[in-house]
């Protein structure tokens, strides 16, 4: 198994070494390229590692429009028919000539309005920045949400998993997941090809991986960026790394809680090293590195601005939640859970609900990076309604959950249900949160509340073991978060999203079903897309180590034969940190053993 | 020498020691314990399945004391850790043969 991980290791090392070299030498032949004179093999715009350079005049302008700076694109001959397109065409270029006139008379004004570009691009740049060290602390957040659930005996194992999918992930999206991802953000085949905008609009990461049906592209992946190296050093495409890897890992470490107390680390080790490189970009760069799915509104007129993911209902949670599921189906329920014909006998109850509820409560907080982050913009000031929404949701998703659990399901306002509830209403609020109402965003909070409890019990029900109910409150909220977009949007927000002209409304506000059903198109796809992927790397997962500790390493608790220490030394645990005993077959070990084979 | 195990409600702790040495009872051991009677404990709920709590948390107070103090120190336990509730705990009595101090090597009633 040593050599098997070592292995792995190497494998990887290599890959950076390798991808470093391959820029390397891009970079020396672009010089040599560019020394005599003969056509460069990039010609896309150029990198800004200095940051000087990104936020000029023309960035000082609001979307209102406060500035001229730049000339209209001439009008093909197509377009000079069409007195529309023609007259304002001739206002634009007045508009350019006057300003270009007054720049010639004040040229401090241009100089100012540089300034006051750059100091704009600036605030973008901190909001993110900011934001993004805000859901970096998420993964503490997790950390103690998932440990704080399971047992005492495990303590030490899920937190190492909740700890090292961090290096894994953002090495993994160093190394290639970017610019899988984001590479193709800005290439010109795309209708919807605004590049890194908000922050200086960098059009770099140019290169998408796709096919045309007709005139329609369908971009796949992104190809620019690996490593950060060459289009990819640039501040802009920095702060963005920082930004979207803290989400990738958020996903990452989803599953870690629906598997744990059972997951083999080594085989979480190889999970780790498939999350950030290939298993999140993949549908990440067709929501929101201007694949095919952000087309899908430019592309097909019926379908609203296409699959909009304002903060990743879809791309984060419902990913995460989609991998939790079809591993924790696989790997089969903790032994002693469910008696052999399948029967759930024993809950397995939290070791440190305190632990539950401050990590919670770090995962709020979290979310104002989360959500109001997502604009990647500190001068868009919808990031106000953004974070109001999001606390509003998750006021009535913790409200909700624990009133249905007190008094339609149990006799107890469960505090694992709370925390649950919580989580589902910030999930589901994710997407739509910068589109929707106050109102929408406490009604649909309120009913991501409702729908996690009721989703906890039915895979209980059917067997499949969720210790902390990650598939329910990332998977089926996720998906709820963005079907609820195609509802609530109320068209107040998001002009021009996706390339499409007006804002985005969903059903209830007079906008029809176009919207839903592109929202449709894309959490289907998710589910389908990250079901495959996950039977993938869960099956080389099965092949090289094996997914599930043996049965008596179970028994004991996985802290010390997995990982050496236990959680909690010196600590006494009782009978509720030990693993109840079934008579008869384990159901467990039947379950994953025929899913494995099949 | 009697010895005295009393099992109590935790919260009764305070009271059965102060008791304890208001008839000049000079030493005792504590032990966290868990355990159940009669009521065999009962079910909780947690996420929709019911469980059972069947160990409840009690102390259990040891000491040896003359057969003279006997009496009165059962007497002043069951008089400081009832409540008239389930659960109340019990006390037992029973006959030590001897006892020893290990620092001086001192035996029977001199050394408890």
């Amino acid at each position: 198994m040593m050599k098997k991980m070592l292995f792995v290791i190497a494998v990887l090392g290599a890959c950076s070494l390798a991808s470093l070299r391959a820029e390397d030498t891009n970079a020396s032949a672009m010089t040599a390229a560019a020394a005599t004179n003969a056509p460069a093999a990039d010609t896309g715009p150029k990198p800004d590692p200095a940051g000087t350079a990104t936020g000029m005049s023309v960035d000082a302008q609001s979307p209102a429009g406060a500035f001229v700076t730049t000339a209209p694109a001439d009008l093909s001959d197509q377009d000079k028919k069409d007195p529309a397109k023609v007259k304002a065409y001739n206002d634009a270029k007045k508009a350019f000539d006057d300003y270009t006139a007054q720049a010639k008379l004040e040229p401090l004004a241009v100089k100012l309005s540089d300034s006051v570009g750059h100091n704009r691009v600036a605030i973008n740049f901190m909001w993110t920045l900011v934001t993004g060290f805000l859901v970096m602390f998420m993964q503490a957040g997790f950390a103690l949400v998932e440990t704080g659930l399971c047992r005492a005996k495990n303590a030490s194992h899920t937190m190492s998993m909740n700890f090292m999918i961090y290096p894994m992930g953002m090495l993994g999206f160093y190394l290639c997941g970017f610019a899988f991802m984001f590479g193709g953000m800005a290439d010109p085949a795309s209708p919807n090809n605004g590049g890194i905008a908000t922050m200086g609009g960098y059009a770099g990461l140019n290169h998408e991986l796709g096919f045309h049906i007709g005139s329609k592209f369908f971009g796949l992946l992104g190809a620019k960026g690996f490593l950060l190296q060459g289009a990819g050093y640039d501040t802009a495409a920095f702060a963005l790394f920082l930004f979207q890897m803290v989400f990738m890992d958020t996903t990452a470490t989803i599953p870690t809680g629906a598997t744990a107390e059972r997951w083999k680390f080594s085989a979480f080790m190889i999970y780790g090293c498939f999350i950030g490189t290939i298993m999140y970009p993949i549908f990440g760069n067709w929501v929101w590195g201007c694949g095919w799915l952000a087309n899908l509104g430019a592309n097909f007129p019926g379908l609203g601005h296409g699959h909009v993911d304002f903060a990743g209902s879809s791309v984060v949670h419902m990913q995460g939640g989609v991998i939790a599921l079809i591993f924790a189906w696989l790997i089969g329920p903790r032994y002693g859970k469910y008696d052999e014909k399948g029967k759930l006998v024993h809950p397995i109850i939290p070791h440190n609900v305190p632990m539950v509820m401050l990590g919670t409560f770090i995962l709020a907080f979290g979310w104002f990076g989360f959500n109001p982050g997502s604009s990647l913009a500190g001068t868009d000031l919808r990031i106000a309604v953004v974070a109001v929404n999001t606390m509003l949701a998750s006021a009535t998703g913790a409200l909700a959950a624990t009133l249905w659990m007190w008094w339609v399901r149990t006799k107890k306002p469960d505090p694992s249900m709370m925390c649950n509830g919580m989580l589902a209403g910030l999930v589901a609020i994710t997407c739509p949160c910068a589109f929707v109402s106050a109102g929408g965003a406490s009604i649909l909070g309120a009913i991501a509340g409702i729908l996690v409890v009721e989703s906890v019990f039915f895979f209980d029900k059917i067997g499949i073991d969720d210790c902390v109910g990650a598939i329910s409150v990332h998977g089926v909220n996720g998906a709820w978060g963005c079907l609820s977009l195609g509802l609530f949007a109320d068209g107040t927000y998001g002009d021009g999203w996706n390339a499409v002209p007006g804002t985005v409304r969903g059903l209830f506000y007079g906008g029809g079903m176009g919207q839903f059903w592109a929202e449709l198109i894309g959490v289907t796809t998710c589910f389908v897309t990250l079901a495959g992927l996950s039977l993938v790397v869960y099956y080389i997962g099965e092949k090289l180590v094996g997914n599930r500790v043996s049965h008596d390493v179970e028994i004991e608790g996985l802290d010390v034969p997995e990982m050496g220490v236990p959680g909690y030394a010196g600590v006494v645990m009782d009978k509720q940190s030990e693993t109840p005993m079934i008579k008869g077959e384990p159901y467990a070990t039947k379950r994953s053993q025929t899913a494995i084979s099949a | 020498m009697k010895k005295i195990e009393a099992i109590v409600k935790p919260f009764k702790l305070e009271e059965v020691k102060d008791a304890l040495g208001s008839i000049g009872i000079s030493g005792m051991t504590v032990t966290e314990c868990k355990g159940f009677g009669r009521q065999k404990g009962h079910t909780e709920i947690y996420r929709g399945s019911e469980y059972t709590v069947d160990f409840l948390p009690k102390l259990k107070i040891e000491m040896v004391v003359p057969d003279e103090q006997a009496e009165g120190a059962v007497e002043a336990i069951v008089k400081a850790a009832k409540t008239g509730k389930i659960g109340d705990g019990k006390v037992f009595l029973t006959n030590v043969e001897e006892a020893i101090r290990i620092r001086t090597e001192e035996k029977g009633e001199k050394a408890v």
